[in-house]
């Protein structure tokens, strides 16, 4: 299968400070893509890049061929209609409803009436199991729920693209489980591409097709592979102790 | 007498209280910093560091840079060791001191033996990081002053065109409004339109009707003299019609209204929401903005109409209650004075400001930066700002209006 995704020589920066050189990696069509590494090393910054919110330094992001931010503006807006994004944080528009967050995206670019849209919005709450807290504003629901909310509103134009950061943080064990099915359930019966940012090793073989790790020392790209060949096969001491959680501190030391 | 008692109560138990910390001061102070190390140099080329007392954080503790003098002074030592008293007691002060010294000791080419240490500082001591962890530089602007003005300048050239193209963005929103391609949720729309107008009604009218007051009570004076007083009515007629009512709201309104745009644009930055929007190909202008600044736009001339008839109010108020002037009089004199053209020139002044002050309060909750302190620092400059640039905005339009003869 074609890569839908690339990554060329990406140069990561905000002014001076630079958060990682020369990123490369290539993500196929139906693929969940983990990007790990650890806290403060440049996971969200590289989805920044990603989905068109922060310009790289250098480098470029293809999207089926078509380079991202060499293209003008509209048909940038084009490529960012088919992205389905969970922000860390969750995002949730707070002067709306979580109905009303979901419907936003609908109301945007589709072409349903209007009880379609309140119908198509409450289903994707119920799939993340929120369905009973469609009139809640953002403001009076827990971490985890934001994160779930924010992934309802992420999924709602079944998008092409999905990207994740860190779906899974601040979630018990039973939800981040859902979650890691959820993904799957993506993938397979919508056929979209993922790109998941996360640091849980459970989530990460459970669902991960292919992965780099990026470290923050290098400011590299120091591993790139599916997830359970990396655990296998890897020379690299800082690979190995990141996917055991340091517990086997791999063949090096 | 109740309350005296408790309060002498009060009293005596602080003083008790300052006495036992006092005392505990005292019994502390048994020994000094110097007493509880001692410097040993009977084994040849070794240090050996006698520890005795109290090293908690709350009781002191001797400096690094002792031990540091001592290794100076004999340069031949190659091997550092402890013994401990039976009444050594410490905390995480001592292996801080410890952590400092490891680092000497490395420095030195000094071996550091921890063996008559206390076995669970033994334990604590491998924690501590081998190197000395890289500091991440982050930029600091300590410029020369020649470069830090020149940065300056050019900062304010940055700051000039930001606004611009946050005016041309704003702009190209208002003409997609216009032909109905704009995107704002006419809910939304309404309940600004809600907070700024009518919720602000209460505040606009107290301030107002005390100011109609207070030029009624200025002109008495001055006009007792002549006997004119009934001319009071023309002077609080024109002043609110013309600038008055609409400087009041404009300043009135930047601290409400202003304020809480730039808070709550701050914080939808730095909640992510803003680049939830811009990922869905909805430009924030369109959405959050420009709802803002049409809500002002229309609530600050309504606003202006009704903060001149308050101060009118104010000081009919005290001409007929204090100083006993003739109500119909007062009421022709009001009639005749004021002019439609100052009517005008009042909504002119409403309009301008309603754009300032939106303007600025979403200008800076845009820029917002990431964090609390952004956000804080957002809502002042949104303050600061609208109230400068409406004084300003008075001077001009003043000005242009005595060269034009309004
Ligand atoms: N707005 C910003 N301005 C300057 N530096 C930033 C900014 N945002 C992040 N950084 C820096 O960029 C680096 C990478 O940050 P980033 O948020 O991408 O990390 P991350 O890998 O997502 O971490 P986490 O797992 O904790 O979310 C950090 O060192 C951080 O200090
Ligand atoms: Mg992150």
């Amino acid at each position: 299968m074609d890569a839908v995704i690339e990554v060329k020589d990406l140069d990561l920066a905000y002014d001076d400070f630079v958060v990682m050189n020369g990123i490369n990696f290539s993500v196929k069509k139906g693929e969940i893509f983990i990007v790990m590494g650890g806290s403060g090393c440049g996971k969200s910054t590289l989805l920044k890049a990603m989905i068109g919110l922060n310009p790289p330094h250098k480098g470029k992001v293809l999207y089926n061929g078509l380079s991202f931010w060499d293209e003008d503006e509209r048909s940038r807006q084009d490529i960012m209609c088919r992205f389905g994004v969970l922000y860390q944080g969750g995002a949730l528009w707070s002067s709306l409803t979580l109905r009303e967050n979901v419907a936003l995206p609908l109301q945007l670019y589709s072409n349903l009436s209007a009880s379609q849209i309140q119908d198509m919005a409450a289903f994707k709450l119920g799939l993340v199991g929120l369905g009973g807290y469609a009139d809640f504003y953002p403001a009076e629901l827990s971490g985890g729920m934001k994160k779930r909310a924010g992934l309802a509103r992420a999924i709602a134009l079944d998008p092409e693209f999905i990207f994740f950061d860190e779906p899974s943080a601040g979630l018990d064990p039973l939800s981040a489980k859902m979650l890691d099915d959820l993904i799957l359930d993506l993938r397979d019966n919508l056929g979209a591409t993922i790109v998941v940012v996360t640091h849980e090793l459970a989530s990460i073989f459970a669902v991960g097709d292919n992965a780099i790790l990026l470290d923050a020392d290098t400011k590299t790209v120091i591993a790139q592979g599916a997830p359970k060949d990396l655990l296998a096969n890897s020379k690299d001491p800082r690979v190995i102790s990141f996917l055991t959680r340091g517990e086997k501190q791999g063949a090096g030391r | 007498m109740d309350r005296y008692i408790r309060s002498l109560f009060y009293l005596q138990n602080n003083f008790t209280f300052i006495y036992k910390a006092f005392r505990s001061k005292i019994t502390l102070m048994d020994k000094t910093p110097s007493e509880k190390l001692i410097f040993d140099y009977s084994k040849p080329k070794a240090l050996q560091l006698k520890i005795s007392g109290d090293w908690q954080l709350s009781a002191g503790l001797p400096l690094v840079s002792e031990v540091l003098t001592q290794l100076d002074s004999h340069k031949d030592i190659a091997e550092l060791s402890f013994v401990v008293s039976r009444d050594f007691k410490w905390d995480s002060a001592f292996i801080s001191f410890l952590f400092k010294l490891s680092r000497v000791c490395k420095e030195k080419n000094i071996l550091l033996d921890a063996q008559g240490l206390p076995e669970k500082v033994e334990k604590l001591l491998p924690l501590i990081p081998a190197q000395s962890e890289k500091i991440i530089s982050r930029k600091v602007s300590e410029e020369p002053l020649l470069e830090s003005i020149g940065s300056r300048v050019i900062g304010v050239k940055d700051a000039a065109f930001s606004v611009l193209n946050f005016l041309g963005d704003i702009v190209l929103a208002f003409k997609r409004f216009v032909c109905g391609r704009a995107f704002f949720r006419k809910d939304d729309f309404f309940v600004i339109l809600q907070r700024c107008g009518v919720d602000a009604l209460g505040l606009v009218s107290l301030i107002t009707v005390l100011v109609g007051m207070i030029l009624a009570f200025i002109g008495a004076i001055q006009l007792k003299m002549f006997g004119a007083q009934i001319y009071i009515a023309d002077i609080v007629g024109i002043a609110m019609v013309r600038v008055m009512g609409a400087v009041m709201t404009g300043v009135l309104m930047s601290g409400r209204t202003g304020a809480s745009f730039a808070a709550e644009l701050g914080i939808m930055q730095s909640n992510e929401e803003i680049d939830a929007l811009k990922t869905l190909g909805v430009s924030p202008a369109e959405f959050l903005v420009l709802p803002r600044v049409l809500a002002l736009v229309i609530m600050m001339p309504l606003l202006t109409i009704y903060a001149d008839l308050m101060g009118i109010i104010g000081g009919f108020a005290i001409s007929i209650g204090v100083l006993g002037l003739n109500p119909i009089e007062y009421f022709n004199h009001t009639v005749t004075a004021v002019k439609v053209s100052n009517l005008w020139l009042g909504l002119i002044h409403g309009f301008v400001f309603g754009i300032i002050i939106a303007v600025s309060g979403c200008y800076r909750g845009m820029r917002c930066e990431r964090s609390s302190a952004g956000v804080g620092e957002a809502t002042t400059s949104a303050v600061v700002t609208a109230i400068t640039s409406i004084v300003i905005a008075t001077a001009i339009i003043t000005f242009v209006c005595q060269i034009i003869g309004v």
